[in-house]
């Protein structure tokens, strides 16, 4: 595991990307360029988790904009509500779902064995709950993509849907970090890495998602 | 392996009455996931107060896993698929 990455502005300025708590929401200002880095990635794991995705998912400009600006799961239907359905959705074909993990590490590494040395029950056990699994972190990443403008901003949480960033944010960061090849040391790596390291700005973002997702932890503690 | 604290506890408490339960959850430690974030995840899913959770994130963390929940197959079963909704590495085991 990973401990809290420091990063962000001193405390008198809020920082950008950290959330804070206040009247039962979490909330946190990104800039442009945060956002537009965050939904890229939020809409990629969404892409390789399924095909179920609002197609909102895969044109960040399609994102109702009106919802990203008012109060999260006031400005649109309910959290419950699509989640709902494509849970349905996931119980009615998960049957035929797929028996062997994938051979790509990310999705290896989202979508993991439940059994270690037991390849059948790994095999019934993905059956039944791939599908549903995939469909989750879909929801989860429709729900960053209906809550944070596009242009950046302030975004605000409810329950539900703080809970949502929280696990895309980390499907997020399990994808990218899997790709780096992360270990518990990479921040010395990082430090080591030279600009020409083509590693460096991804090392970047990797950091700067650990400290927002940090931030997020903390404010609904 | 160890055994968990939590199991400890839920043993010496008498919750776990059912004789032929030996069905547990493990999780397992990666160099991605936030010890915050863990900490948080196992609060959340089993309800934990926060000093047991992070007792329990610490022995993921120096001992490369730890038992976050025993009971039937059925209920093991649910309980990883939950924590791989949260992208935690969880597996379902026979073991003692």
């Amino acid at each position: 595991m990973s401990g809290a990455p420091a990063g962000g502005a001193p405390d008198e300025e809020e920082a950008t990307g950290a959330f804070r708590r206040s009247r039962g929401r979490v909330s946190a200002r990104f800039t442009a360029a945060q956002a537009v880095i965050l939904r890229n990635l939020v809409s990629q794991v969404a892409e390789l988790m399924g095909t179920a995705a609002d197609p909102g998912a895969a044109d960040p400009g399609a994102a109702d904009p009106a919802a990203a600006g008012s109060p999260a799961g006031q400005g649109r239907a309910g959290p419950g509500e699509p989640g709902l359905s494509l849970e349905e959705l996931a119980a009615a074909i998960g049957a035929t779902g797929p028996t062997s993990p994938p051979e790509d590490p990310v999705l290896a590494r989202l979508l993991p064995d439940a059994y270690r040395e037991d390849p059948e029950a790994a095999g019934e056990f993905r059956r039944y709950t791939e599908q549903g699994l995939r469909s989750g972190k879909v929801a989860a990443a429709q729900t960053v993509l209906d809550t944070l403008p596009a242009g950046g901003g302030r975004v605000r949480l409810g329950p539900e849907d703080a809970q949502a960033w929280l696990r895309s944010l980390n499907d997020v960061r399990l994808a990218i970090g899997t790709v780096l090849g992360i270990t518990e040391d990479y921040e010395d790596e990082m430090e080591a890495a030279s600009w020409a390291d083509p590693r460096s700005a991804y090392l970047e973002v990797y950091h700067w998602l650990g400290y927002v997702q940090d931030s997020l932890v903390r404010a609904l503690w | 392996m160890s055994v968990a604290p939590a199991e400890v506890e839920r043993e010496e408490a008498g919750l776990d009455a059912v004789p032929d339960t030996p069905w547990v959850t493990i999780v397992w430690n990666d160099p991605i996931n936030l010890m915050s974030y863990v900490t948080y995840v196992f609060q959340r899913v089993f309800g934990y107060a926060r000093p047991k959770a992070e007792k329990l994130m610490l022995d993921v963390h120096h001992r490369g896993k730890a038992v976050v929940s025993n009971g039937t197959r059925e209920a093991m079963e649910k309980d990883a698929e939950i924590l791989h909704g949260y992208g935690l590495w969880a597996t379902v085991s026979h073991d003692r």
